[in-house]
């Protein structure tokens, strides 16, 4: 029995995530205790409650176990490389400014491989909203050290414990120039939808942190318990301290966890700049980009 | 009466139990019946203290499980 | 249907290669391209930056390859014609993309504008050591379409054969310049908008709950939809089946992969181009491309003079590559001459084609600079002496 629901239905009542999802394509494959489809809960209230236009909305995807959300939502969602999502969706964006794009990815995707491209679009102020599930370790290939994995943590390369000093996503990304940025963990389902619908309220580039257990790997090697215990070390040793400087948020493996919205600033996105720019420099000869029509 | 009611796709859940620990009411614990998969699905304990906020539905990380309110006799839901 | 007259520059010009293949990507209706500077390319996407603002599309300069070997893709998805242009050592960090767009079925032209190498090799100088690599550089089986202009005017015309060709079959064609064709200057004439034809996106027409993004009929392409149109479909480099969702076996894998490869092979003999000259009754085939077939032009010339019966096939497509054609001609001549600014790349596939009906003679050269017409000559009358 696949889970299959018809028509999202069961007693005659629909689930309110229902409607997002690939019902054809559950159960998942995430871990019991898993974070990620809790986000995912999250991301589906914040888009009822922002009324997003559901059309208009595209998802993109790195390659991990957070990549695979792309492939659960029902929206137009694309599933690239390594990564890569955040130039994908740059070029999605760029190509229709209409759209409304989320890249939904994982740490590892996001600030290992792909922490050139999270800089230079955060740099740029693309207009995306990227989601990152922070679970502290590169999960879908077996639990091995990621830039955020915390000091003295066990993973399968660095089985003697890591001895790298770990990113602090949101310190990183505001540097960078990010205009918003949240981080919350999958305790925090409320405030989570809420930062997720307060980005879809900004242009600009947007960034959600959400650390969330990796119980099979993670949390199991370090003898942290089960995805149940992680999130009730979250709800224990998480602190909200909305402004906090960026600085002062990193993350240790059994310390407190600094949430909340850290930066919420307005500067002009990308595509703002470029207009203005070229109607500057071109005056009437400026054609605006537009929707091709390239087909028949 | 309850002013809210769990529905469970029991074919969905992995027995994570983060419905039984979140929910404000304790309404629910894990059954000792088995999905297909040998899980343990939640089941509801305590009906009668449901109040219909779905937060055992945000938890779910297998979709698994959501509560909705139960419309009020006369003059119904607004 | 006709090209979008905004982006046709029609008139009589004396521009380089470089200029012309910005211009041909424009006729085509490029709209979007995203690069990252390397030399002998850059002047393709200077050209566009400064050209498609006034157009009605977007430029990005990445912050590298790996990005605008993507950023181009999103930009396919979101509904422009999309292209990036590099040289070896970009066309390597490219390569994984390339795949995803094989994969994916993303029609876009990634243009290598040749240089010698391996690795940083010579920047300013040419080679045609790529060629094997646009063919075989992403990991797995897939196919690609590769197209070598020989002159600006080539340049120009093939670009719009080159977005032609990706969205009739849905694929990544590889536009293989070099560094003298991209930096030769000459007269490239471009016609009225009215004379140009382009294929537009093979975009559905089914209603979004009808519509499965990877289903196929006949001719083995599946029709596309655009992010924001309200299909709601899924993208993913995972093997996947016809509804675009990841299907992990190996019969889905056996289907998906084999179609892919069928969609090019199939529909070769349509899409291979070759310019052919004195074919009937040669005894030597001189089998060249790029810049390397104008050199081999003077060469025939010279071999003719002296009574030589030589024939020259001109390879417009490098891939598929025309087994067929090979095939034919080595039945009844001697041998063939393979020119190439290589150490010896598709002199291979002139062997495999010709099976050891004819003789091949490889006329290599490592790059960074072209042949002496001579060179090709003394192989011209080599292959003519040799038994047949």
């Amino acid at each position: 029995m696949s889970g299959l629901i018809p028509n999202g239905l069961i007693n005659d009542v629909v689930n309110p995530v229902e409607p997002f999802l690939r019902s054809d394509r559950m159960p998942h494959i995430w871990c019991p205790g898993c974070g990620i489809g809790t986000t995912v809960n999250s991301f589906a209230r914040a888009l009822i409650e922002s009324k997003i236009d559901l059309q208009s909305l595209a998802l993109v995807s790195g390659i991990g176990c957070t990549g695979r959300v792309a492939g659960y939502v029902k929206l137009d969602s694309f599933h690239t490389t390594h990564g890569r999502a955040i130039p994908f969706a740059t070029g999605l964006k760029l190509a229709n400014p209409k759209l409304n794009v989320v890249v939904y990815s994982g740490d590892g995707d996001l600030s290992a491989i792909g922490g050139n491209h999270l800089i230079h679009a955060a740099r740029r102020n693309i207009d995306l909203k990227v989601i990152c599930v922070n679970n502290l370790i590169y999960a879908m290939t077996g639990g091995q050290t990621a830039p955020t994995t915390p000091d003295h943590s066990i993973t399968s390369t660095n089985p003697y414990g890591v001895f790298e000093p770990s990113f602090n996503l949101p310190h990183l990304v505001e540097a960078a120039g990010a205009v918003y940025v949240a981080r919350w963990t999958t305790f925090h389902v409320r405030q989570l939808a809420r930062s997720i619908s307060e980005a879809f309220q900004k242009k600009g580039f947007s960034f959600l942190e959400v650390i969330s257990p990796c119980p099979t790997l993670y949390q199991r090697r370090n003898k942290l318990g089960d995805g149940l215990d992680t999130m009730k070390y979250y709800k224990e040793k998480s602190r909200v301290r909305h402004g906090a400087p960026t600085s002062e948020v990193g993350l240790t493996m059994t310390g407190e966890i600094i949430v909340g919205k850290f930066v919420d600033r307005d500067r002009p996105d990308y595509q703002t700049m470029m207009r203005t720019q070229y109607s500057e420099s071109l005056g009437e000869r400026f054609v605006e980009p537009q929707v091709e029509t390239v087909c028949s | 009466m309850a002013k809210g009611r769990v529905s469970i796709v029991v074919e969905r859940c992995k027995a994570c139990g983060f419905c039984v620990e979140f929910c404000p009411t304790h309404v629910l614990a894990l059954s000792s019946a088995f999905n297909s998969k040998g899980y343990h699905p939640p089941h509801v304990v305590h009906p009668d203290k449901c109040s219909g906020c779905d937060l055992c539905g945000m938890y779910c990380p297998d979709f698994a499980i959501f509560a909705t309110k139960v419309p009020s006799p006369a003059g119904g839901d607004k | 249907m006709k090209a979008d007259p905004r982006g046709v520059l029609t008139g009589v010009h004396f521009m380089d290669g470089d200029h012309a293949c910005c211009e041909g990507a424009l006729a085509a209706g490029a709209r979007f391209a995203a690069g990252y500077p390397i030399t002998p390319s850059t002047e393709i996407v200077e050209r566009f930056a400064a050209r498609v603002p006034t157009v009605g599309g977007t430029f990005i300069q990445m912050e590298d390859e790996l990005a605008a070997s993507i950023t181009l893709q999103g930009a396919v998805w979101g509904g422009a014609k999309a292209f990036t242009v590099t040289s070896g050592p970009g066309f390597s960090l490219m390569m994984e993309h390339i795949g995803y767009a094989a994969m994916t079925e993303t029609p876009c032209v990634f243009v290598d504008v040749q240089r010698g190498g391996p690795s940083t090799g010579l920047p300013t100088l040419p080679a045609q050591a790529d060629m094997m690599q646009a063919r075989w550089g992403s990991h797995g089986d897939y196919e690609i379409i590769a197209l070598c202009p020989n002159s600006p005017q080539e340049c120009f015309d093939l670009t719009i054969k080159a977005f032609n060709l990706a969205e009739e079959f849905r694929v990544p064609v590889m536009f293989m310049m070099d560094e003298v064709v991209g930096h030769m200057t000459e007269k490239v004439v471009i016609p009225p908008a009215s004379q140009i034809e382009v294929v537009p996106r093979r975009h559905t027409r089914k209603p979004a709950h009808e519509y499965l993004p990877y289903e196929t009929n006949g001719d083995m392409v599946p029709e596309m939809a655009h992010a924001g149109e309200g299909y709601q479909f899924h993208v993913t480099g995972l093997t996947h089946d016809q509804r675009g969702y990841p299907n992990m076996t190996p019969q889905i894998q056996d289907k998906l992969v084999r179609r892919l490869q069928n969609k090019i092979r199939e529909a070769a003999d349509r899409i291979a181009m070759c310019e052919e000259e004195q074919l009937a009754g040669a005894e030597v085939v001189v089998v060249s491309y790029g810049i390397t077939s104008r050199v081999a032009q003077r060469a025939i010339e010279m071999a003719r003079e002296r009574g030589l019966r030589v024939g020259k096939l001109r390879l417009l497509t490098a891939w598929p590559f025309p087994e067929k054609k090979i095939r034919e001609l080595a039945a009844r001549v001697k041998a063939f001459v393979v020119p190439e600014l290589n150490l010896g790349q598709m002199v291979r596939e002139v062997e495999r084609a010709a099976a050891g009906q004819a003789k091949t003679f490889a006329v290599s050269h490592a790059g960074g600079g072209v042949h002496n017409p001579e060179d090709i000559l003394k192989a011209i009358v080599e292959a003519s002496r040799c038994q047949a």
